[in-house]
């Protein structure tokens, strides 16, 4: 946000003109084309213009850096059906709105299911145990950055009338199969400064072996720089590395603790990704003894099969996610898309792409 | 009083013996001046000048008391705010009650009192009113509704069609602060320390920058989406733009960690104490005196200017010195604020 006088060091103007400075002296017109995969870097790159100050050679792409915008119709159609069933259904607020197939939950609430909105799965909890004459079911959508609170939740002994509806990703596997895209011309990859304070920068090394330039960097100003200044030296010494631009928070192996909760919470699965299709192994779900906390089985879910990966008819959301083209080229944006009309799910979420670009450049009727 | 009730009930809202027993005990005792004592159907009002202003204000705000105020200091101060900017001296006020039968009877007097207290303070007296009670449920707690009247000062002619390229851009202090702390209190985030609402009425730092006759061009108090609501409004299809200077925007250090933490722009947020004041450039150093001469303005500063390339844009320069547009949200990032 547009913050005033006192900032603090890391939103220092003159470090991060220095730092913009050394990137464009270390390239010296060498080309760059860097993904980042979080949506809060694509709001901070936006609410700062960092991109004025990048060197014209160097480009930073969005890329699925949105939970929100990734799962699938078919798990909203769940939600739905046990909101429907009267159970008391807990997520995200942006969550609320997302489009599935005909409508979101936001409509669903408007005709009288109980759908509310909570901050994190404790508020969820929180609320199941007020609730005790009520079944609730959290929605459990995310990243490994609210993935490992899911786990320390199911492992805390939770109320009995509580249970999840999971819908959660993995990152590392996300980028591994931007990897594997024909089209892909990407030199590396900006890495998720909350995803890597959770697991680390050791599940994305091995990106280095096929050439891609690695750094983690946090969501000031400064720290972004500094991600991309030592992006660009490895570029300038074709020495492709992971390295740390926010030590503050993330170390090498990640944490330990939020590691080993989601393992004890949770088992790789296959897993859907709105707009982009299977990726395997890409997901989490509930370990087989956590059963009665899992609502698909809880309430006898029927199977999610032949989950149609598709986004809303007329939305480019998938093209936009895996970065191969911007927001403003997608025809419906600022036209048929808007942050009260969103086509699509990218323009819902905080973290989408789209929403960003309307937020902090609106839509320009002339061009 | 010989009211001795916890509760407000229906009957102080009707047309029986407790109505009036409640306007006796209640409302007069708290409100008391010539117009009010003497009440029949209307208000018997004598002005000063025949330019007067007009505002009204309804209040729906939740929760109904928040540190630095409660809805009845802000419904006084709602009303009489917009006279103020207005370049008008408030001098009377209705108030009209919606209440909720079974609202604390306590809880009501403590926002009377503030009310009371609040239009003292400026000199406002409140001259007529009403009074209804609703069954439970069909009403939140309390809604308030002022409506008020104030002389304008001949010196003044504001408004967006006064607006030159060049002018200052000015506010009188610290912004965000009311709906930050509205937030907070409402989504129980249990953060503590530093928040507190700016309601105040600001008709007496409104006045001292009437001296700057002419060269005063526009004012406006940034509630209902804040400062970018107040900046786009003057912008909309006007030939200039108005650049504002991320640096030089005073936010208080609890507004700014709140919302940082809950992902909102304390520019969008309301406030109810504050002037956003667009003067010509060479009173621009005056305007900044004469705010900070008065107890709202200690933190008054220059946050913007009116440029004339492009047209009808907010821009920011941002805390890193890089320039962005500010594009309006479509909706509100917080529902009932005031």
């Amino acid at each position: 946000m547009s913050l005033g006088a006192q900032g603090n060091a890391f939103q220092s103007p003159e470090l991060t003109k220095a730092l913009a400075e050394r990137i464009d002296a270390t390239l010296q017109g060498r080309p760059l084309r860097i993904m980042h995969v979080c949506g809060t870097h694509e709001h901070a790159v936006g609410n700062y213009a960092l991109r004025s100050l990048f060197p014209p050679s160097v480009k930073l792409i969005g890329g699925p850096g949105c939970p929100v915008c990734v799962c699938p119709a078919a798990d909203i159609e769940q939600a739905m059906q046990l909101a429907r069933q009267g159970l008391i259904v807990a997520t995200f607020g942006d969550m609320m709105r997302v489009p599935a197939n005909q409508q979101s939950l936001a409509d669903l609430r408007s005709e009288g299911a109980d759908l509310r909105i909570v901050g994190s799965v404790a508020d969820a909890v929180h609320l199941a145990r007020a609730n005790p004459d009520r079944e609730l079911v959290f929605f459990a959508v995310g990243f490994e950055t609210t993935a490992c609170t899911f786990a320390a939740a199911v492992l805390a002994d939770p109320p009995k009338n509580f249970s999840m509806l999971t819908s959660i990703r993995q990152t590392p596997p996300a980028v591994d199969a931007l990897q594997t895209l024909d089209d892909n011309k990407l030199d590396g990859y900006l890495l998720p400064g909350h995803v890597c304070a959770v697991i680390g920068l050791k599940p994305f090394a091995h990106l280095n072996e096929q050439g891609a330039f690695l750094s983690v960097a946090g969501f000031e100003p400064v720290e972004i720089m500094h991600g991309l200044l030592l992006i660009a030296e490895q570029a300038r010494d074709e020495a492709p590395r992971a390295d740390n631009a926010y030590r503050r928070l993330v170390r090498y192996d990640g944490n330990t603790a939020a590691i080993r909760a989601m393992q004890q919470a949770f088992k790789l699965a296959d897993s859907t990704w709105r707009g982009i299709g299977s990726i395997p192994g890409s997901g989490y779900v509930l370990r087989d003894e956590l059963e009665t906390l899992d609502a698909r089985k809880r309430y006898d879910l029927p199977p999610s099969e032949n989950i149609d990966a598709s986004m809303p008819k007329g939305c480019a959301c998938g093209e936009v996610l895996t970065g191969q083209i911007a927001p403003q080229q997608c025809p419906s944006y600022g036209r048929s898309c808007t942050p009260p009309h969103p086509l699509g799910p990218c323009m819902v979420s905080f973290e989408g792409s789209c929403r960003i670009a309307y937020t902090f450049e609106g839509f320009d009727r002339e061009n | 009083m010989s009211i001795s009730t916890k509760q407000v009930k229906l009957g102080h809202g009707g047309g029986g013996r407790m109505a009036i027993q409640f306007l006796d005990e209640v409302i007069r005792p708290r409100f008391s001046n010539t117009a009010l004592d003497s009440l029949d159907d209307a208000a018997l009002l004598k002005l000063e000048s025949d330019r007067i202003a007009m505002s009204s204000d309804s209040m729906i705000v939740k929760p109904v008391e928040f540190a630095g105020g409660n809805i009845g200091k802000l419904a006084i101060c709602g009303t009489a705010n917009d006279l103020a900017v207005s370049g008008a001296r408030p001098r009377f006020l209705s108030m009209a009650l919606i209440i909720e039968e079974g609202l604390d009877f306590a809880l009501l007097e403590r926002l009377l009192d503030s009310a009371a207290e609040t239009a003292s303070s400026i000199g406002v007296s409140i001259v007529c009113g009403d009074t209804k009670v609703v069954p439970r449920g069909e009403v939140d707690g309390i809604f308030f509704n002022t409506t008020g009247i104030g002389e304008l000062d001949p010196r003044l002619s504001l408004g967006i069609g006064r607006i030159r390229t060049g002018d200052a851009v000015l506010s009188s202090g610290t912004l965000g602060d009311h709906g930050a702390t509205i937030m907070v209190a409402r989504e129980s985030l249990g953060i503590t320390g530093g928040l507190s609402s700016d309601c105040a009425p600001v008709a007496e730092l409104c006045s001292r920058l009437y001296e700057l006759g002419n060269d005063l061009h526009f004012m406006r108090d940034p509630t209902r989406g804040g400062l970018i609501a107040v900046a786009s409004e003057i912008v909309h299809q006007q030939k200039f733009s108005i650049r504002l200077f991320a640096k030089h925007i005073p936010l208080k250090g609890a507004t700014r960690a709140a919302c940082e933490l809950v992902g909102v722009d304390p520019l969008s947020l309301a406030c109810e104490g504050r002037v956003i004041t667009v003067v010509a450039a060479d009173a621009a150093e005056s305007a900044l005196e004469l705010m900070r001469a008065d107890p709202l303005g200690a933190e008054a500063a220059i946050i913007g200017e009116v440029i004339e390339n492009p047209a009808g844009r907010l821009l920011l320069q941002t805390s890193i010195g890089t320039e962005r547009v500010i594009i309006q949200a479509d909706e509100d990032p917080l529902p009932r604020i005031c």
